[in-house]
This record gives C-alpha cells, structure tokens and sequence, in this order.
C-alpha cells in the first residue's frame, strides 16, 4: 500500500455501479455487419488493404498504421468486406468517417496466430512495433496509440509507472469486472510494459469502491515477480484523471502544457495492459473489449464483450432495452459522454461504457440562473481554475482574459457545472471559448503568413529592380568602353558582338541538347515501331533521319559559337581570369609555406602532410602563370595580326570536321561490309550523306577565302555594300544641309567670323553632298549594270512597276464606288480585274527589289 | 428514437439556488425565535412585512425587465434579503421605514443593477445604511429586553399593541423604546472608564439576552457551514480579526476600550459574520481573498465602533469591503494545477 496524497475539489456524484456488476462479463452476440472505423485514437486514420469484396478472417489485418502516431486495424470476425465508406462513428460532432464495412459469415473463423513465445527474446523497438501492429491503443479515455506511450522511454527518464484503475466516472464498470475476472492478463501487461520501460516504481491506482477486485488484484500481484503497490485511493470523482492521479499517487504536478513523461511517469489503462498482454503471449490483435451497458432503460445491465464494429444496438439488445423508456442514449460516463442518436453506431476502442438512460435519470438541465457568485464551483475544480470568472469572460467574449486565467488548463470533467446552483452548462462555455480562442489563432497564424509573402515578394521586386538598374549601368558602361575601344583603334579587328557570348553560347548548347532529345525520342519510336512488328516505317525513318540531321547541324552550329567565341576573343575577359587565377594561386601558396614553416618551428604534427600540400600549390601557381603568360602573348598576336577572319576559320574547321567524321564512317562501313553486318546499306548511305556534307563545307570554305578581302579597309567594304535606297537618303540630307547652311551665310553679316566659319561649313558640305552624289550615282550604274545583264532596263522596270501599282490603287477605289452606289450589284468582275492588278504589282515589285 | 441531444455533463447535484436561500431562511429560525422571547411580536410583524413588500417590488421590477416572473421569484433571494434586512432593522421600527428599506433594497440595490447575481453592493446592507442615516431616532426603537423573572410569564408588549405601534405611530410612552441597546452604552460613556460603565448602566445588566440572541444566530451559522452553503473562511476570519485587534487595544488600555468578548457577543458581529458577510454576490470569490475579506471587515468594525460616529458598525465595514472586493479578486486568485505560482491582477 503506498501513500496517497490529495488533489484540489472533486465532487462524489452517485455512483450507480451496483446494478452493472451483479454478473459476470458475458460475449456479446456477433452482429450481421461490423462497422470498423478507421480512425479509433488520436493520430492519422489507417490506411485500408483489402477490397471491397474480399474475404477476411478474424483477426486479419485490414487496414495498416499510417505515419508516426497511428496504429492497424484488425478485422473483429470473419466475413467479406463489403465496402469502405463514411460512416457513423462515436464523436461528439456525429459527423461521419471512412470505415470498412464487414458482412460476417457466422464463422467466426480466426487466423493463425501465435504470440511470441519469449518477448525477452525481442530487441525494445522491435516490441513495441510487434504491439503496434497488433493494434493496440488506448482503451480508457483519448485513447492514444500504445506504442508512441511505450517510446516514450526512449527519450525520457521513466521513473514511475502508473496503472489506472480507478475508474473514477458513475455507472462505468468495465475495468472493475475486467480485474475481478482477468486480473493475470493486467499484470501480464504490466510486466511487458516494465520490461520495456525499465521503471523505478509500479503503482496501480484504485478507488475504494471496487473492493473485490483489489482483493483479487493483491492475489495476482503477489504471484508476480515486479515490486508492484496498489494504492487504493478513496472515491471521488474525477481520480481518475490523468493529472489527477497521478497527483494522487505520487503528489507530483505534471506542468501545464507538459506530458506526465516529462516529470518520468507513464501512465496506462489496466485495459490497455491487458490487451498487450494478449498480443505479445497469443498473438490476439485488438478486436474486441469490455462494454458496460446499463441505465434505467435496459432491464439486464451488464457488461459484455463486444467485438469492435458491433453496432450499440445489438449491445442494447442483449442487455434488454425498453424502448419506450429511453430519454438518452450516452456513450462514455454520464460527467463526460456524449449522446448518440443512432443506434448502429459502432464500438471502437474506446467505447467503455453506453447508458440507456430515462427520463427521470437524466432528466434534461432547468433553465440556467444568473451565476450568484456562491464559488461552489471553484471548490470542486480539480485543476484548481475559477471556474466562474471564466464563465464571466466566455459570456462576455473577453477572451485574453480567459486565457490568462488558465482556461486551457480545465479538463472538461464537469464537476463545476454538476454543482453549480444556478444550473449554468458551464463546460458548454469553457469549449466554446476554448473554439473561439483556437479560430482566433489560427486565423492569426493565416494573416502573418500571408503578411511574411508579402513582404518577401515586395523584396523580391525591390531587389530585380536595382538588379536590373545594376545590369543596365553595366551594359552602358560596356558599351561606352567598347565605343571609346573602337574609336582609339579603328585599325583593329572588329570583333564579333561580345555582348552576352555567354547568352548566345548558352542558347546553342540548348538547342543542341533539345536537337539530341528529339533524336533519341524518334530513335525510341522506331525501334519500338520495330519492335510491335509495324509494316509501314517509312514516316518514322524520315523522322529520324530528319532529326538526326537537326541534332548534327545544332551540334555544329554550337561547336562553332564556342569555337569562335574562344577565338574572337582571347581578349580582355580572359586574360583578366587568368590573371586573377593565377594571383589566387600564389596566394594559396604563400599561406601554405607559411602554415609549413610554423608547423616546423612549433614541431607540431602534420609536417609531412603540409609539404606535400605546399608543393601542390607550387605546381598550380606555376600552372596558372604559365597560363597567363601565353593568354598574354596570344592576346598580342591577335591584336598584331587583325586580318583573321573568324568566319574563314569556323569555315576550315567545318570542313576539317566533316572531313574526319567522313573518315571515320567510311572506315566503319569497310568493317560492317568486312563482316557482313545488315546495317551495311545504311551506313553506305551514311557515309555518302557525310562525304556529301564535306564536300560542301570544303566548298563554302574555299569560297570564303577567295572572296575574303583583307579587311584593313572594313569602312569601305561597309560603304559599298550600303544599298541605293541609304544613299538615297544621305545625298538628300546633304542637300538639306547645304541649303541651310547657304541661308545661315545669306543672313549673316558679311565679312564677320561667323560668315567666314559658315562658309567653311558650306564649302565642307559640298564637298560631301558632291561624295554622296557619286555613290549613289556608281551604284546606281551598278545597278543598271546587273539589271543589263540580265536583260532588263531597270528604268523601265522602275516605270511599269510604277503604273502596276497605280493600277491596283485605281481598281480598289473603283470597287469601293460600286459598292457605295450599287450595293447589290455583282462585284466578282471588279475584284477579279484588282486581284490581276495586284499579281502584276507583286511580279514587278519582286524583281526590282533584286536589285535594290 | 428521438432522444435528449446534450453534451455533457448529464447529471447534476440536486440542490439549487432556491435551496440554498431557503436553507439560509431556515438557518435565521433560532434568531428570529430569540428576538421575539426578548424584544416581543415586532420582529415578526416586521418580518411578514418585509416579505411580502419584497416580492411584491421584485415582482413589478422583473416585469418591468421582460422577465418571467414566477421564474425569477421562486429562486427565494428576495425573501432573503427581505429577512436579513427585518432582523437587523429594530423591531419597533415604523412601517414607512420598512417600506422604504425594502424598497432601496430590493429596487435600487439589487433589480437595478441587474437583478440577482448581479449586485456589487449587498442590498440588506444599503438599506440599512441609507435608513439608519436618514432616519436616525426611528433607527434607535429599542425595548429593553425582556428578561425573564420568577413565575412572570412572557412579558412584553401585546400583538396588538405592537401592531399599532408600528403602523400607528408613538402611541404608547415615547421613552419606552428609546432603551439603547449596549453598543451605544459604550459608544456614549461620556468618559466614565468600563469598569464604571459595567457597573452603572441598566442596559449592559441585561447584556444576557444580547448575548442569547448571538448564539441563536451562531447556531444557525453553523447549521448553514454543515450543509456547505459557505466556507468557514469568511466568519473565521472576520470574528478573529475583529478578537484578535479588540484585544490588542483591550491589553493596552483596559479602561479605555472593551473586551474582546463583547465585541463578539453583542451586536450584530455574529449575525453579520455568518449571515451578512457570506452574501455571495457581493463578496471576494477564492478562498484565500474570503480570508482577506473577512479580515477587512473585522478591523473596519472595530475602527467605526471605537472611532467612528456610529455605534454599530457591520453594515458599514461590509459596505466598505465590497467596494474593495474585485480587487482582492484580482489578487488572490488560486495558484491553478501545473503552474508554478497564481497569477496576479490582469497582467501576463
């Protein structure tokens, strides 16, 4: 017998249990369908694997645990499934859940099992999944999944264990005929459970009223080889509350907002003990338990044991309900239970009790008084709150107040409003405020999100803003560089666009890779084409063929950018890389002989690990100058010898290519032939594709040089390939300029400084115009020329071309008049007359703009 | 089936609201009983009165709020304060008096501020005050109390007579119900020291049936401690405090102050501790503030007894103490399961 301490309040409701345990615990009637939910604790649902239509036998695992706080779901007898479904179940809310409907066949037939002959035998963890997969969860109260309680040794220190068996509610019976009856199997349980949390102290809290099963208990504890007390502990209600116990038992608090696991005690339902117990020595999962049924409604109260999914009526129906006399149906105790209406709602693992109550027993609440301050309410509270200010506070919706006076420390037991004078449903404010306080923070938590993307995303704008700012200062300056380059040498290589060769290098490699892509996606459908035995290929070897030509010409078009970039520009960029690079290089090395050489003086460990390092960096800064040097000397090779022509070497190179790859498969399609391959016709015409291809890019190679002229004068080269239509233009902005200039000198003072720099300017744009003039008038001749040849009179040209146009202006209008005048009248003649007009305009125009 | 749809809890403890005033009526029976042997029929024709003017008023103000009527009267709290406000007036006090009292009680004190629950001040309390300061010499309508001689019979004054004495007016000798009672023996010494007090004065001779009148009254208390209508905590404290600060002045100056034991024994000390300062509507909430509100009125007491203007001081300590009762709230709120300590006033 240990000690016993004492909690705050508590209230001694009439007890009503006599009538429950004058028989034993009699099986309950297996019912026609089961009704498994499968969500029966706190955590995730389980998840189901059977079918609908399947067969089950009792016991068979239905449904498996899903995540971390969860647990499986056995099948309580055998039967077919005949769906998965919302359903009914026990909650408060009397909204539906997903359950697995069994129709049973009568059978009952179990599957094998077999409990673990030794679970000494098993590591702690392999234990404690062995009974989560048995199913076992909490039978009194939340009901929590077993196993995260039995982990909880893991990483707390676990001193006490705490076996509830006070069964503290009114009219609950359950546990009370469970100890009477099958006291071995709870302490069975309870030395598993000490075998896998290794506590110091066993304590099995009881209320004095059971007196018969504490003398069975006692009886049982002795044969036991554990150091188990039974506290019996004197009758109030709510003892057997967690806290409350606990408290009881050991005089400790278990802090708010903590788990008894954080002060070392675990406590566990004797029900919950037993059903381990079952698990680990036969195997048994959890499918069935202890259910009170009583109240004045019922004319045989009794306990029974009843299957999981058993529907409440068929319960009822055993125990002999009158129907007429049934006011309330209460599922749990009558402090807190809550009322059912639907009969086939089914027994889960925590159902430990369904009063059948009448009117007289439960008759409903009396309209409520206004609170007379009396503080009855406040002596009861086993959590020691003011329930009454609270009551103030919920009503008046002042719910930091609340709050602040511990509102989420109450544990609903009711013991405030079965007291309370004026009949206020107290509880009933407690869980609203509680909702209301919980709302609240939620919505909370949803504004500052929403306020925190806000603000991340005016950021982000903020930032791309002066990124972009930063990238076009940059490009400006680039650009003023590159202008301030050319204009200092106008004598050197204009060099390709470097701006962005990163850009467009990178977009070539894209192209290549997507040409590759598609490639093999056409290779694929062919070979699976092939493969199913299709006749007609003809379409999907083109399309491979067209894709590998695609993929080689994007490879090249790629290798040539890279090539090209590489070439135009072993410039500035680079050799300001190598140069940095190899400064690092150095850097690195001197820290290194340094490190060394205080390693040598401190005789510190590591010597021989430090030279090695300091010679590898020896040897990468050699590597890197030697780099830079040549980067430099190339660099001014270049820049001595401006007349390379990247295009002229990206031509060579091509050619060079196709050369060697023409090589290569004509030297594949003399062994294919060699050996007989199949492939042989393919790769002829391969190889002649590729020699094909060579010849070309010899050919396009060799023009490029022939018709590359030095570019020393590239100004010039750029004036004659200025089209008729530019200078066009810049003779007649000379002209416009002369003229002003002749109009500035009229209206200036003859003789003066202004007069002689105007004449200046004159004599400067004459002398231009007069260039301008020429050009345009060489290329016209060109012009003429080319035309000639070919035997056209471009002025002739030029005149037709004129008239055809006109000729299409005149027959659109002459269709707009007609259809102003005559709007019903046939048009198909006009429009045919303007639809010729256009053709010969477009003919006409074609070939002047050869030549412009 | 069409069943109760409730959530729980599903029983409830069988006394109500009404029970508790009718068990605090009850508890009044051994003082009533006492007043009458002593001071005559004027207690309880003052009671009758009290009663029925009470239900009446509180009747006509619930109807005035749009509330069922019978609904709100059966809860007894009008009766209760119509009692306790009868007992502590005197008995021969005037019928207009009574009516006045119980109007301010029961309209002004108490259905104005909301009606029951709902008052800050305890209503028998204003009452009295604002009669007793209003109405000063009807206020002092004491007899002297009729002590019992050899083979006399119960001597006072006829039913009749005291019928028309209350509702008539002073027809009867004037100087005959203006015996002080000992409180005001004591408050008005004029000098002489309390032995000389105890020696001369006729009204303190007759302190026994002051004395019987208090333990009527603290038998009734304890009757309403054993069914747990209150807790000890607020007559404890207020008859303590007020014997622990007597004797302290009592040790220091004999002479000039009296025994503790008169200050407990006459007057309405008990008949307030146990009846008028239990009210719980307008009294501090947790046990620990009941301690401090007890307390509080026990030292007011003796201050305006010894001090003050007026002889008795109960209704004035406990008027007092009201006012300070939500703060004691604020400050005394019990340390809730799991916290380290109780949280004080308002703040985190």
């Amino acid at each position: 017998m240990g000690k016993i301490f004492a909690f705050h309040g508590g209230i001694h409701p009439p007890e009503n249990k006599k009538q429950s345990t004058r028989s034993p615990i009699r099986p309950a009637p297996v019912p026609a369908q089961l009704t498994v939910p499968l969500q029966q604790h706190i955590g995730a649902p389980a998840k189901p694997c059977v079918q609908p239509g399947h067969h089950v036998l009792k016991g068979q695992v239905i449904a498996l645990a899903q995540g971390k706080i969860s647990t499986s779901v056995h099948a309580p007898s055998s039967g077919t499934v005949i769906e998965i479904a919302p359903k009914p179940v026990p909650h408060v809310s009397g909204l539906s859940a997903p359950c697995i409907v069994i129709e049973t066949d009568g059978k009952d037939t179990w599957i094998d099992h077999t409990g673990l002959p030794d679970y000494t035998q098993l590591k702690q963890n392999e234990l404690i999944d062995y009974i989560r997969h048995h199913g076992i969860s909490g039978m009194g109260g939340a009901g929590f999944p077993t196993d995260i309680k039995l982990h909880l040794g893991d990483d707390h220190i676990v001193n006490t264990l705490v076996i509830n068996a006070a069964e503290c509610e009114p009219y609950i019976t359950a546990d009370d005929m469970l100890l009477r009856e099958r006291a071995e199997q709870v302490i069975g349980g309870i030395e598993i459970i000490n075998y896998l949390l290794r506590p110091s102290h066993i304590l099995i809290g009881i209320e004095d009223n059971k007196s018969h099963a504490i003398r069975v208990l006692e009886e049982a504890v002795r044969g036991s080889s554990l150091n188990i007390d039974i506290v019996v502990v004197p009758t109030k209600y709510p003892s057997g509350g967690e806290k409350q116990l606990i408290k009881l038992l050991t005089g400790v608090e278990v802090p708010s907002g903590k788990i008894p696991a954080d002060v070392g005690i675990v406590c566990q339902n004797v029900g919950t003990a037993a059903a381990i117990h079952q698990a680990v020595t036969q195997g048994i999962p959890l499918i069935s338990r202890i259910v009170t049924v009583t109240g004045d409604a019922v004319r045989k109260p009794q306990n029974l044991e009843a299957l999981i999914g058993t529907p409440f009526k068929t319960l009822l129906t055993a125990a002999d309900l009158q129907e007429n006399k049934l006011s309330r149906l209460v599922m749990g105790g009558p402090m807190m239970g809550f009322t059912i209406e639907d009969d086939q709602i089914p027994v889960i693992k925590t159902s430990n009790c369904i009063i059948a109550a009448t009117l007289d027993e439960m008759p409903p609440a009396p309209p409520a008084l206004a609170c007379i301050r009396c503080g009855l309410c406040e002596q009861v509270c086993p959590a020691e709150l003011l329930p009454q200010q609270l009551h103030w506070f919920a009503k008046s919706r002042e719910l930091e107040k609340a709050k602040h006076h511990n509102l989420f420390d109450c544990i609903e037991c009711g013991a405030c409003s079965y007291v309370c004078p004026s009949n206020i449903p107290l509880v009933q404010y407690y869980r609203y405020a509680k909702n209301e306080i919980r709302e609240e923070e939620a919505e909370q938590r949803k504004a500052e999100q929403a306020r925190q993307r806000f603000e991340a995303r005016q950021a982000r704008l903020e930032q791309e803003k002066v990124d972009k700012e930063n990238r076009r200062r940059e490009r400006a300056e680039q650009a003023a560089k590159a202008q301030k380059a050319k204009q200092a040498a106008p004598a050197s290589e204009s060099t390709p666009k470097a701006t962005a060769p990163g850009d467009e290098l990178k977009k070539l490699k894209t192209a290549a890779a997507i040409a590759r892509t598609k490639l093999k996606k056409a290779q694929t459908a062919l070979e699976k084409a092939k493969a199913e035995g299709m006749n007609d290929l003809s379409e999907l070897t083109e399309q491979h063929q067209l894709a590998e030509k695609a993929a080689n010409e994007a490879q090249q078009a790629f290798e040539q950018a890279e090539k090209s970039a590489a070439t135009a520009a072993p410039s500035g960029p680079d050799l300001k890389q190598l140069k940095t690079q190899a400064a690092v290089a150095r850097t690195k090395l001197k820290k290194a002989q340094q490190a060394l050489k205080n390693a040598e003086e401190k005789g510190q460990d590591g010597i021989e690990s430090l030279r090695t390092t300091v010679q590898e960096l020896e040897a990468k800064a050699a590597v890197a100058q030697q780099a830079f040097d040549d980067a430099e000397q190339s660099n001014e090779a270049s820049h001595t010898s401006p007349g390379e022509n990247p295009k002229l070497n990206g031509l060579k190179e091509d050619a060079e290519k196709a050369k060697a790859t023409l090589d290569k498969a004509e030297k594949a399609l003399a062994a294919a032939i060699e050996s007989g391959s199949p492939a042989a016709e393919k790769m002829k015409a391969g190889v002649e594709k590729l020699s094909a291809k060579y010849q070309a890019a010899q050919s396009a190679y060799e023009a490029e040089a022939k018709s590359t002229t030095p570019t020393t004068v590239p100004a010039k080269k750029e004036e004659a390939q200025l089209d008729a239509k530019t200078l066009k233009q810049n003779v007649s902005i000379m002209r416009t300029k002369l003229r002003k200039a002749e109009k500035a000198l009229g209206e200036a003072d003859a003789g003066s400084d202004t007069a002689v720099e105007l004449k200046a300017e004159i004599d400067r744009l004459t002398s231009l115009h007069n260039e301008a003039k020429l050009a345009l008038e060489a290329v016209e001749a060109k012009q003429q020329a080319d035309a000639a040849k070919q035997g056209i009179d471009l002025k002739q040209l030029k005149v037709d071309a004129a008239m055809a146009r006109a000729a299409v202006t005149k027959a659109e209008r002459a269709i707009k008049k007609q259809q102003e005048t005559e709007p019903e009248a046939e048009l198909t003649s006009l429009k045919e007359s303007l639809v010729a007009a256009q053709n010969h305009a477009e003919q006409l125009n074609k070939t002047l703009s050869q030549f412009e | 089936m069409a069943l109760i749809r409730v959530t729980s809890p599903h029983v409830h403890k069988p006394a109500g609201t009404s029970e508790v005033m009718r068990l605090v009526i009850l508890a009044t029976a051994p003082g009533i009983c006492a007043m009458t042997f002593f001071f005559g029929w004027g207690t309880l024709i003052n009671l009758v009165l009290a009663c029925s003017l009470a239900l009446v008023f509180e009747a006509i103000c619930i109807k005035a709020r749009h509330r069922p009527v019978s609904f709100y009267l059966k809860d007894n709290s009008a009766l209760v304060t119509a009692v306790l406000l009868a007992l502590s007036l005197p008995p021969f006090a005037p019928w207009w008096l009574t009516t006045v009292a119980v109007f301010v009680a029961i309209v002004i004190a108490k259905q104005l501020y909301g009606g029951i629950g709902q008052n800050p001040f305890n209503p028998a309390m204003i009452a009295y005050a604002l009669v007793l300061i209003s109405f000063p010499i009807e206020m002092t309508r004491w007899t002297a109390p009729f002590v019992m001689q050899a083979a006399e019979g119960w001597q006072v004054l006829s039913f009749t007579d005291t019928l028309s004495v209350i509702f008539g007016g002073w027809q009867t000798a004037a100087d005959a119900f203006t015996s002080a009672t000992p409180l005001d023996e004591m408050r008005h010494r004029a000098g002489m020291t309390t032995t000389e007090i105890w020696r001369s004065s006729s009204v303190l001779a007759n302190i026994g049936a002051w004395h019987a009148v208090s333990a009527a009254y603290l038998m009734g208390g304890i009757f309403l401690l054993y069914k747990k209508i209150f807790t000890w905590h607020t007559p404890a404290s207020l008859i303590l405090t007020l014997a622990a600060v007597s004797l302290l002045f009592y040790v220091i100056s004999p002479d000039n102050y009296t025994d503790p034991i008169f200050h407990i024994s006459v007057g309405a000390t008990i008949f307030g501790a146990f009846f008028i300062a239990t009210d719980p509507v307008s009294a501090a909430t947790s046990n620990i503030g009941k301690i401090w509100y007890g307390a509080g009125i026990g030292l007011l007491i003796y201050i305006i007894r010894t001090w003050g203007n007026y002889p008795d001081a109960v209704a004035f300590s406990v008027l007092i103490m009201n006012l300070a009762a939500p703060f004691i709230d604020q400050y005394t709120q019990p340390r809730t399961y799991g916290h380290k300590s109780a949280n004080r006033g308002m703040k985190e």
